[in-house]
């Protein structure tokens, strides 16, 4: 039973303020990972990776086709429906963090599990463990992460990913801006993630990375418009 | 589950001119609902109309299986101080200025039935606490607040009386850049714990991006778009919602 299953995805955009320009991305995607696999997709800038990883997530509307994670029909679904797959069963490691700006760090990746209903003090207690597991100082913990370098920013968009145990991970370059060491545990906290049995589809410019932690390679260039 | 409000064909004329035409949605218990579009679309005209303060030409308008607009006024008055409140732009519109912080959150309790005045004392500071006002400014009336604390008080005595929906309109338009935050932030926080329901009227994206679980986007009084949020922003469909997410200034 795939947890992911994409059939005859295509899509376009339509630029209305310039001249209608019709930009075709792609077409006839069709796409299945199962629980514990780890699909990465390959291809040039500008192939559609993080456009495909977006029509999973449920911000970008795919043109035709079905799009079904987790048991919902992401491309028919209701917004609060969505919402829902992604408190619940979905998560994103996308490569900006977005954040109200004076929030504190601790409590930016606490976050997603208070909206699932866990009691703050144990998510306080699985955001720490995150953050200093990827060697996150103490002292920035009650800062909000809006002024941290590229590569705090990035983990602490990763530990707030993985504080929860869901079906679905999608990963943007998750290991992009990291020094080996956090590389390293990046890569655990994958292959942990994994041996769970979340499915995953990723994106990862990183050869070592990719050859770690992906069962199979998605070439972009198949599903070309 | 069945939706808390739904709205079907409204309708608001200024005679020959359109406020809102062809209205129609629902919102579900706990969903957070943006409106969006530029000054003159019918955003606010809209609101007014959802929120009883105009009557509507023509369509339906149902709260928890009840017809809003064949309400008698004091049923209508009476749903609007228990399971609803509305936060104004202005807090001069939403507050008594004349009345301390304390008063007005209190007030709104006693509109309600409270009577004990420990009790609703007890329970105004325990607000003012909640929307980040120091306990010691409560015998202070609220023209002694800065416009971001004017705010905070103005959602303290709506949420008081622990509404199930609100309305708000632009409620962070006046406050400068550092407030806004704060404000969203805790409005984010209000929201999330007492599980409201919300319907926000804004331009501002950004505010609905971190607010709002769904959007409609007006143009001259019409819907042109609605969806998911980050979807209707990061990927708009209609033109109108294109020029409006590509005007945005970037920082």
């Amino acid at each position: 039973m795939n947890v992911i299953e994409l059939s005859n995805v295509s899509k376009t955009f339509t630029l209305h303020n310039q001249g209608a320009a019709v930009i075709p991305v792609m077409s006839d995607v069709t796409l299945s990972v199962a629980p514990g696999e780890c699909v990465g997709l390959l291809g040039a800038s500008g192939a559609g990776k993080s456009t495909l990883m977006r029509m999973i997530w449920g911000n970008y509307l795919a043109a035709s086709g079905r799009i079904t994670v987790a048991g919902t029909d992401v491309a028919r679904a209701e917004p609060r429906e969505i919402l829902a797959l992604r408190r619940e069963r979905m998560a994103y490691v996308s490569q900006f963090l977005r954040v109200v700006p004076r929030v504190p760090t601790i409590e930016v990746v606490a976050e997603p599990l208070l909206l699932t209903g866990t009691p703050e003090d144990q998510a306080r207690d699985r955001a720490a463990a995150l953050l200093a597991r990827l060697r996150i100082p103490e002292r920035l913990w009650q800062l909000s992460p809006t002024t941290f370098s590229g590569g705090e920013q990035q983990r602490v968009n990763i530990a707030r990913g993985f504080i929860r145990q869901v079906p679905v991970m999608l990963l943007d370059e998750p290991t992009a801006s990291l020094d080996a060491a956090n590389r390293e545990t990046v890569l655990s906290l994958i292959g942990e993630a994994k041996a769970r049995g979340t499915a995953i589809v990723g994106i990862f410019h990183d050869e070592a990375a990719r050859d770690r932690v992906c069962d199979r390679m998605i070439d972009m260039a198949r599903f070309a418009a | 589950m069945t939706p808390l409000f739904s709205v079907r064909g409204l309708e608001k004329r200024y005679g020959a001119r359109i406020g809102c035409t062809g209205i129609g949605f629902d919102l579900w218990p706990g969903e957070v609902m943006g409106i969006v579009g530029e000054s003159g679309s019918g955003k606010s005209t809209l609101l007014s109309c959802l929120a009883g303060h105009l009557p509507p030409d023509r369509g339906e308008v149902i709260y928890d299986g009840r017809d809003v607009l064949a309400m008698s006024e004091p049923e209508r008055r009476m749903l609007a101080r228990t399971d609803w409140a509305f936060v104004h732009q202005n807090p001069r519109d939403g507050l008594r200025m004349a009345v301390s912080a304390g008063g007005n959150v209190g007030e709104r309790l006693m509109a309600v039935g409270a009577r004990h005045y420990g009790d609703i004392r007890e329970t105004a500071t325990d607000w003012l606490g909640r929307v980040e006002i120091a306990s010691d400014r409560i015998d202070d009336r609220p023209s002694a607040f800065s416009g971001g604390m004017q705010q905070r008080l103005q959602i303290a005595r709506n949420l008081v009386t622990g509404p199930r929906l609100v309305f708000m309109d632009e409620p962070t338009g006046g406050l400068d850049v550092s407030v806004q935050a704060r404000l969203l932030d805790l409005l984010r926080g209000l929201v999330r714990r007492m599980g409201l329901s919300a319907i926000i009227v804004t331009h501002d994206l950004a505010v609905v991006r971190l607010l709002a679980d769904r959007l409609m986007v007006m143009k001259g009084g019409e819907c042109v778009e609605t969806g998911l949020t980050d979807q209707v922003l990061d990927d708009p469909q209609h033109a109108y919602t294109q020029l409006l997410v590509s005007s945005v200034l970037q920082v």
